[in-house]
């Protein structure tokens, strides 16, 4: 029973983990119905940001997030302004393609600047603390922040969308481009906005997984397929959802893990496929594609 | 108007000089083992299997609209395939690559099913999961190597090293030209009327009659059958499978680039990209991971400044058709009966 049961908090603290990659992803999906495949590479660029700042700045880890947020969400806006706002349309390809490029070009920059060594940013106590729940069950301090941070940012960015101007605007935009440009909302800068938001959280995501474990440059496609696992069994569009996808991916990798250090990734991935093949719209399904 | 007289054409002098220009090719080509080097032998025969793997991408996302980053889900499979039916039931390896094909295809179906409940952009990162997920499965089966992978050299040992070199190009040069041919064929007759009906509007198509799921459908097995052949024939040539490399979404990042480089939507585009990307590689040989930042970079801004890629604006420009899919309405003056139809018909070719 015991075993059981720390498999599930352990697998809703990496869910944690999942819903802060799947975050950005989800605004993005749900604001302008496109994905971004270098999604998990510019999370790993975050992480080597935070790198390259705490290398010139020492500071705590969590601090250099205070630079590494706004560097990436400047980058988001500049590259969705006058890059992937001339991809959107109703042919899929074109983002697509500009994305895969641009995460080839992620990872390979990043392998020639930093080398594929691996590398981590040094949260000292942090890592190794914990809370004991009496018996052999303990918690992990830093994953139950990660959780913490998760939800404190979906929170934030529900309140956002739900009581500003600029969430109403993202909103309307996401129901209709066309129209809200009646309304005097210019749909490119709200996409650009919308990918600096994303950004933000990515920024974040990346300060988060730099300190949770080491990475290398090559580590962003299986982020990428674990946030977006997080927001399809969530169901598109609803931020509460990517939250629950991603503890039920985490739970089900959790499990594969235990039953055989080979399968947990593998385990993920059927939870994705069972969910595709059962409810093909998500659990929590809220935006509808057009 | 009532102009009855026309005729269909359905070549243009580009394609009337390249059919015999391409067969001459081939005709040579097949004939290099005999006076060729050998390290230009498999050059070659790795261009066929780009030109061939392009050509079936192409095939899916150009003409079927299913973007895919997951076909190495079938190169996968058709290497692995190969490893299984040499070593384990030792069937010949050029026929193991021939039904390495029919593999990808049992698999590619219930495949089919699943992955077409996502759409568009969706689709593609679900192809790029299942792909993981066999290269999951693949790394846990110690009886194949496991992670760390097997090799078939065992199984071709036995053949001549010369007769084993020629047979693996003219398979090659088999599965290079054959899906050119394959791609064109189809493209040339109702079936390809119906995938570029597709490609253009899904509902208009619909409303006349064509179900596109089933064109979909028969797209995707197509593609995942000679992708699977495609794969086993790679591995041939490597001679040792690990699920890392046959299951590498480089492959997908390779191909798709060359054929959005060469030009989507086009048979000519596949075999402009390859060229392109063997010319790349040949120069920036010496730089390391740079080839694939400058390849990616190029990519990116053809798709952003030329979207039909460079044999598409070649061919929008010029009107360039080596391979003509389309018909064209020619309509020819009535005979001197009325001088207006006369004056401006001649010449004028409607398109379809």
């Amino acid at each position: 029973m015991a075993a059981v049961i720390d498999t599930l908090i352990q697998g809703f603290l990496l869910g944690g983990l999942y819903a802060l990659f799947a975050t950005g992803l989800s605004l993005a999906f749900g604001v302008m119905r496109f994905v971004n495949i270098a999604h998990g590479d510019f999370i790993v660029l975050g992480a080597y940001v935070a790198l390259a700042v705490l290398a010139v700045l020492p500071m705590p880890p969590f601090a250099a997030a205070l630079v590494v947020v706004p560097v990436m969400a400047a980058a988001g806006y500049v590259v969705q302004r006058y890059v992937l706002n001339r991809t959107l349309s109703r042919d899929p390809l074109p983002a697509l393609l500009v994305t895969f490029g641009l995460s080839v070009i992620v990872q390979n920059v990043l392998l020639e600047v930093f080398s594929g060594d691996t590398r981590r940013l040094d949260a000292g106590a942090l890592a190794t603390a914990s809370i004991s729940l009496g018996g052999d069950l303990a918690i992990g301090v830093f994953p139950l922040l990660t959780l913490g941070i998760a939800v404190a940012l979906i929170l934030g960015l529900q309140l956002l969308f739900a009581r500003t101007a600029l969430g109403r605007a993202l909103r309307a935009t996401s129901d209709d481009r066309e129209i809200v440009q009646l309304m005097g909302v210019n749909p490119k800068l709200i996409y650009g906005l919308a990918m600096a938001l994303a950004s933000a959280t990515v920024g974040l995501a990346g300060v988060v997984l730099g300190m949770t474990k080491a990475f290398e440059p090559l580590l962003g496609p299986p982020q990428l397929l674990y946030a977006f696992e997080a927001v399809i069994i969530g169901g598109l569009g609803s931020l509460w959802g990517t939250l629950a996808g991603g503890m039920i991916l985490g739970v089900a990798q959790t499990v594969g893990f235990r039953v055989d250090p080979g399968w947990g990734v593998l385990f993920g991935h059927l939870a994705f496929l069972g969910v595709l093949l059962l409810r093909p719209t998500g659990l929590f399904p809220k935006t509808r594609d057009r | 108007m009532t102009n009855l007289h026309f005729s269909v054409q359905r070549s243009t002098a580009l394609s009337r000089v390249g059919l015999p220009a391409g067969l001459l090719l081939i005709g040579l080509l097949a004939s290099f083992p005999l006076w060729g080097g050998s390290d230009k032998m498999s050059t070659l025969v790795e261009f066929l299997y780009f030109l061939a793997l392009a050509q079936m991408w192409n095939l899916l996302a150009g003409y079927g609209g299913l973007v895919s980053i997951g076909q190495q889900a079938f190169i996968g499979l058709g290497a692995y395939a190969l490893v299984v039916l040499t070593t384990v039931l030792g069937v010949n390896p050029f026929a193991s690559v021939l039904l390495a094909g029919a593999v990808a295809g049992l698999v590619a179906w219930p495949s089919a099913k699943l992955l077409f409940r996502l759409q568009g952009p969706y689709f593609a990162i679900g192809s790029w999961v299942l792909a993981e997920v066999l290269r999951l499965v693949f790394a846990n089966l110690p009886q194949l190597g496991g992670g760390s992978g097997t090799s078939i050299t065992s199984a071709v040992q036995e053949i001549d090293p010369w007769w084993r070199e020629a047979l693996t190009f003219w398979s090659a040069l088999l599965v290079g030209a054959g899906s050119v041919t394959a791609v064109y064929w189809l493209l040339r007759h109702r079936q390809g009327l119906a995938l570029t009906a597709v490609r253009d509007s899904e509902a208009a198509s619909e409303s006349l009659g064509v179900s596109v799921r089933r064109v979909k459908l028969g797209v995707y097995l197509f593609a995942a059958i000679g992708t699977g052949v495609i794969g086993a024939l790679i591995f041939l040539t490597k001679l040792r499978v690990s699920p890392e490399a046959a299951f590498s979404v480089e492959w997908s990042a390779l191909v798709i680039f060359i054929v959005v480089i060469g030009g989507v939507g086009t048979v000519e585009g596949p075999v402009v990209g390859t060229l392109i990307y063997f010319v790349l590689r040949n120069f920036l040989a010496d730089y390391g991971s740079w080839y694939l930042i400058v390849l990616g970079a190029l990519a990116i801004a053809v798709m952003l400044f030329f979207p039909r890629g460079l044999w598409g604006s070649l061919q929008q420009r010029f009107d360039l058709r080596l391979f003509p899919v389309q018909r064209r309405l020619k309509l020819e003056p009535e005979p001197a009966k009325d001088e207006a139809a006369k004056t401006a018909a001649p010449g004028r070719a409607y398109q379809v």
